[in-house]
């Protein structure tokens, strides 16, 4: 009974995650904003459903499984949000509005040429 | 290195001998392997290093996990709220991170907590321009991005 409780929580929780980074990415600003939500939001969803899986089914093969996936979408994520961020900047894709600061712009001139 | 192998073969022996190879019982066995290591040699240098690391890693580790659900909480907020209070900007934060190993764990740490998304280095590789979703002032940001993960990241590397 408290094992299901705590299962369904983990998946509740994961599942209202991966829905807000949907959403994230409809509703926010600019790109490099829009990438926040679909990353680190979408990965925190992730993890608590195969966490939640883990917990249901508690034995080896699915939780060393379980926590590769974790490991291994912790790694690739942020390298394809940071790829995606770089190349949108490079090719000059407009940063929202109200932007406070844009201190690559400002160091950049200086400092980098291009290639 | 070779401690944690030793360690790691110490808890497959206990699981064995019990009889399950299940994961609470590996984790007991290699509980039970880092006490008896831990008593078996503690001058050791090597060892020193490898019972430091360990600890070094488990208290990065939860800081991580809760700077990514506490932070990953308030993107959360923000995205359902109607006027949602977004203050971007691209932060140079000067780096200590030199080798390339170094580099990558921060850029992916960075953009793995969000609010923050690393977006590229400066050439001579002593800049970090990082995209912030709360960019209140740019001093702060780039000081809690120091302090905190950075300082924590190298403590363990090095």
């Amino acid at each position: 009974m408290i094992h299901e409780i705590i299962v369904s929580i983990f998946l509740l929780i994961g599942g209202l995650f991966c829905l807000i980074a949907a959403v994230g990415v409809v509703r926010l600003p600019d790109l490099f904003i829009r990438m926040h939500a679909a990353t680190k939001t979408g990965t925190v969803g992730v993890s608590s459903i195969v966490v939640g899986m883990i917990i249901h089914f508690a034995n080896i093969t699915v939780t060393s499984r379980g926590l590769l996936v974790i490991a291994f979408f912790l790694l690739t994520a942020p390298v394809a949000a940071h790829m995606i961020g770089r190349a949108a900047y490079r090719s000059g894709v407009a940063l929202w509005l109200l932007t406070r600061v844009d201190e690559w712009k400002t160091h950049g001139s200086i400092m980098q040429d291009d290639d | 290195m070779q401690l944690f192998a030793v360690n790691f073969l110490i808890s497959l022996l206990w699981a064995l001998l019990t009889g399950s190879l299940s994961v609470g019982n590996l984790f007991v066995g290699f509980l039970l392997g880092y006490l008896a290591l831990f008593l078996m040699d503690p001058h050791d240098n090597e060892a020193n290093s490898y019972f430091k690391k360990t600890k070094l890693f488990l208290s990065f580790m939860l800081y991580f996990f809760k700077e990514l659900i506490v932070s990953s909480a308030k993107v959360a907020v923000d995205v359902v709220k109607p006027n949602p209070l977004v203050r971007p900007g691209i932060v140079g934060v000067p780096i200590d991170a030199e080798t390339d190993l170094e580099i990558t764990l921060l850029a992916n740490v960075i953009s793995l907590t969000p609010g923050t998304l690393s977006l590229e280095i400066s050439k001579d590789r002593k800049i970090l321009y990082v995209h912030g979703m709360y960019v209140m002032n740019p001093d702060d940001f780039r000081k809690e991005i120091k302090d905190g993960l950075e300082r924590r990241l190298l403590e363990l590397l090095r």
